[in-house]
């Protein structure tokens, strides 16, 4: 006998019924995974430089913004649902070195020019740095 | 040797809830052997025997076989009065309550399969509930409520399937 025969040996033992309360068990998961999981979705990203706000873009459409700062200019690259810090001129790159950020709270700062990355908006739960 | 003035004669309904409980004392404490990622995801195999309980001696036998399991189930593996031990009553007792209800379900539409599910959700829904409010007194809790419902879901499917599987195979329904 094959497993798959095996398997159907099980398959009288439900019920017309029992298929119904299973699709609403997992409509039920899945109902619930998108409201309580979708919190960390950001839709925008804000950057700062020398402390001031310097841009807020929305997250949905690719492009990438040029910041300038005193060592020169911080390249933040953009595309939908994520966003990254794509050139510094930092020493030590911890910012591009980060990657992409794609939840919501989540920061990329390229301190030696005084540029920092955030991504904000949705259910806005903790911020990574102060977790 | 001081003959006992109490006498307790055990009725056959007694011996088969006692044997049924310790069925379901069993799986309890062999289950609790298996290494599982999440505390709280388990697949609740006890509720097999519960199940069973259930549907060929009635909801009375099984409030009693559940709650035997979980008094002794905890005693056994030292849970008893630790936290573990309130989840798995409140857990018990909602998903007693829940089967109460489903079993008046139209049987020829609703199996096992269903209970077992209803029973499942109703497990996680009265732990998550003590926990939210005891445990964990915020909402994040809440934030596994997805995984915790996946997990009743399977082994909801799984375990009805098992004593749907099992009440067809065994012989017809005795008092002893």
């Amino acid at each position: 006998m094959t497993s798959l025969q095996r398997l159907a040996r099980w398959w009288p033992l439900i019920r017309p019924g029992d298929v119904l309360t299973l699709i609403l068990a997992l409509s039920f998961c899945g109902a619930s995974a998108a409201a309580l999981w979708r919190g960390g979705a950001p839709d925008k990203v804000v950057v700062r430089a020398g402390g001031e706000l310097f841009a807020e873009v929305p997250l949905s459409r690719a492009q990438s913004i040029e910041v300038p700062g005193p060592l020169g200019v911080t390249v933040i690259e953009i595309e939908p649902g994520r966003a990254r810090v794509a050139e510094d001129p930092g020493p030590r790159q911890y910012c591009v070195r980060q990657g992409w950020l794609t939840r919501s709270g989540a920061a990329a700062i390229c301190a030696p020019n005084q540029v920092s990355l955030m991504l904000s908006g949705g259910r806005n739960q903790y911020d990574s740095l102060n977790y | 040797m001081t003959p006992s003035t109490i006498e307790i004669r055990p009725t056959a309904d007694d011996a088969r809830i006692a044997r049924l409980a310790a069925a379901a004392i069993v799986l309890a404490v062999a289950e609790a052997a298996i290494p599982l990622p999440l505390p709280g995801v388990k697949p609740g195999l006890a509720n097999i025997v519960i199940l069973i309980v259930l549907l060929r001696w009635g909801w009375q036998d099984a409030v009693w076989v559940a709650l035997l399991r979980v008094f002794a189930g905890s005693l056994l593996l030292g849970q008893f009065f630790a936290p573990g031990f309130f989840l798995a009553l409140a857990g018990s007792l909602t998903s007693l309550i829940a089967l109460g209800a489903a079993v008046h379900l139209p049987r020829h539409w609703f199996g096992p399969v269903s209970l077992s599910i209803i029973a499942a959700f109703a497990h996680i829904g009265g732990q998550l509930v003590l926990a939210r409010v005891w445990l964990v007194p915020h909402d994040g809790v809440f934030y596994l409520v997805p995984v915790f419902a996946l997990a009743a879901t399977v082994f909801g499917l799984v375990n009805g399937l098992i004593a749907a599987h099992l009440l067809r195979e065994m012989t017809p329904p005795s008092s002893g």
